[in-house]
């Protein structure tokens, strides 16, 4: 086999990308989501409707911003609404199709946490927490989340439910009434995983080509069911490596810039 | 609205032991006004602000709070808050007591406290661990129309908040441009509030709906040109997210931490001296 022309981040998230359709309105998770979602874009989408938290709606942002508020989202933007705002009328009051969230923790039911490694009151690491994610997690229409895979981030037991997915599985969400739909796909950095019909356990549904299902299964903390024939997904084409490579080579321009202040 | 130097502003209106709300989301931060809080030795601070950032890291990691109340405490796109998770991870400088919610509930906190009211309502639905944890003072309510659950937050009313602005008028007028955050609802549920600003004018020029806070609701007001920076302040200076990036290696450390921050803020007089000390203003 030929050694591929992109590496494993790239299909990631050109995989991720590919999830949006177009004219969806997506609610853009901090970190690896936005990159994605950016991407999806300004290839096959470009009527997305793309909402960070800062209140930005409609953004279009030309590089991708460090930050959920920096100012190249303010300056593309629909509109620009208050934060109680963007929580109550837009995402709580049913208007997003799509979250788009990572975390530091996932459990086979899609429930994230984001909050604490270790106890809460005595925790070995505090982690950010929730910010806007647990609501994004209940009203989305669905949820998409993007996270590399490893035994630490994949695990059996979540130290802090954060933000829900299917809770137990089993219909455990719709019985809680969560008004939005739950994860539609868990992209990782070696293929998909899908909730199961029933159970609504993940499981690995895709895998990335040259990647076979025991690697994925040994970076997985808990026994990793495998889709009876797990599809191969497709290689980035040239467009979206293009496109990809292109936008990260202005975001780290666009980064280092230095600051002028007139006093 | 009392126009005067931002020292004195903080010296009349911040004391120790006071709930101070510096916001501002990801724009527009008030860091001139932080650093002048660090300068003149504040104590106990109750913190509140949606998202810590830097602005509170440098103010805890100082030893100004023993209370943060939050609802992401990360460096955006960077990772943690070194200082932040020291003092919550192994109590240092001094330990933090954490009241946490997330993005929505503060927001409608903050709501809820300009509005005159005791708590905000949301609807409620699957339970996270959130909603467990000490210092989180959520209720569930039944609505009275519905019977359908309700997650009830009580309403945040900050002895002082405290705003970065782009300008202010001859009559004391402020005016705040881009992403506004909870800001105007955080002022207006504050006992007082404090804003700095990038620039007086004759007169605002701005649309009809423009965020204006009028000037009799505003305690004082002080002219500090760059003073959201590393924050930025929409139409007059960029996010340096450059700075961003280095303050993950600046504040991982202690020491380094804590040699930064006499070097760069207690060291120097004002603002002005700090954003040439960096090299942004010239």
């Amino acid at each position: 086999m030929t050694t591929p022309d992109y590496t494993r981040d790239e299909i990631m998230t050109v995989t991720a990308a590919r999830q949006l359709k177009d004219r969806a309105v997506c609610f853009v998770g901090i970190g690896l989501p936005s990159a994605a979602c950016n991407l999806a874009r300004m290839t096959h989408a470009p009527g997305l409707v793309l909402i960070y938290e800062s209140g930005t709606v409609g953004t279009r942002p030309r590089v991708l911003p460090l930050s959920i508020g920096d100012g190249e989202l303010a300056e593309t933007a629909t509109c620009l609404v208050p934060l109680p705002e963007i929580f109550a009328h837009y995402l709580q009051r049913g208007r997003v199709d799509v979250g788009f969230l990572g975390a530091a923790q996932i459990d086979r039911y899609g429930n994230l946490n984001s909050t604490v490694i270790g106890a809460y009151e005595h925790p070995a690491v505090r982690l950010p927490g929730g910010g806007g994610a647990p609501e994004i997690a209940t009203y989305a229409r669905e949820v998409l989340i993007l996270m590399k895979q490893t035994v630490r981030s994949f695990v059996p037991k979540l130290d802090f439910i954060t933000s829900c997915g299917f809770l137990t599985g089993s219909g455990a969400r719709a019985a809680h009434g969560c008004p939005g739909g739950g994860p539609r796909a868990v992209i990782t950095d070696y293929g998909v995983l899908r909730p199961g019909p029933h159970t609504e356990e993940l499981e690995l549904s895709a895998l990335y080509p040259g990647i076979t299902a025991d690697a994925a299964r040994a970076a997985t903390g808990w026994p990793l069911k495998v889709a009876a024939q797990p599809e191969t997904l497709p290689a980035p084409t040239r467009e979206e490596l293009r496109t990809l490579r292109e936008l990260e080579a202005r975001t780290r321009e666009a980064h280092s810039r230095p600051v002028r202040i007139t006093l | 609205m009392e126009l005067m130097p931002l020292r004195e502003a903080i010296a009349a209106h911040v004391r120790d032991g006071m709930s101070v709300a510096l916001e501002g989301f990801t724009h527009l931060i008030p860091f001139a006004a932080a650093h002048e809080i660090i300068r003149q030795g504040r104590r106990r601070l109750h913190l509140i602000r949606m998202t810590p950032d830097l602005v509170y890291d440098q103010l805890i990691g100082m030893g100004c709070a023993s209370a943060l109340t939050f609802s992401w405490g990360g460096n955006p796109g960077v990772g943690s808050l070194h200082r932040l998770r020291d003092a919550v991870e192994k109590g240092w400088p001094q330990p933090l007591s954490l009241t946490e919610y997330t993005h929505a509930q503060l927001a409608l906190a903050y709501s809820a406290g300009a509005s005159g009211m005791s708590c905000g309502m949301m609807p409620r639905h699957a339970g996270t661990d959130l909603e467990q944890v000490a210092g989180t003072t959520l209720r569930t309510v039944r609505c009275p129309y519905t019977d359908a659950p309700l997650t009830a937050v009580p309403a945040v009313n900050p002895d002082v908040t405290v705003l970065h602005a782009q300008q202010i008028d001859s009559e004391g007028n402020v005016l705040l441009r881009g992403i506004v955050g909870a800001a105007k609802e955080a002022a207006l549920a504050a006992g007082r509030v404090l804003v700095t600003v990038e620039e007086q004018v004759t007169r605002l020029t701005a649309d009809m709906n423009a965020l204006i806070l009028p000037a009799w609701v505003v305690s004082a007001a002080s002219i500090v040109p760059g003073g959201a920076y590393p924050s930025y302040a929409q139409g007059y200076y960029p996010r340096d997210n450059g700075f961003y990036l280095a303050w993950d290696e600046i504040a991982r450390d202690r020491a380094a931490f804590t040699a930064w921050m006499e070097r760069h803020v207690l060291g120097v007089r004002d603002h002005a001296a700090l954003l040439r000390a960096l090299g942004v203003a010239a």
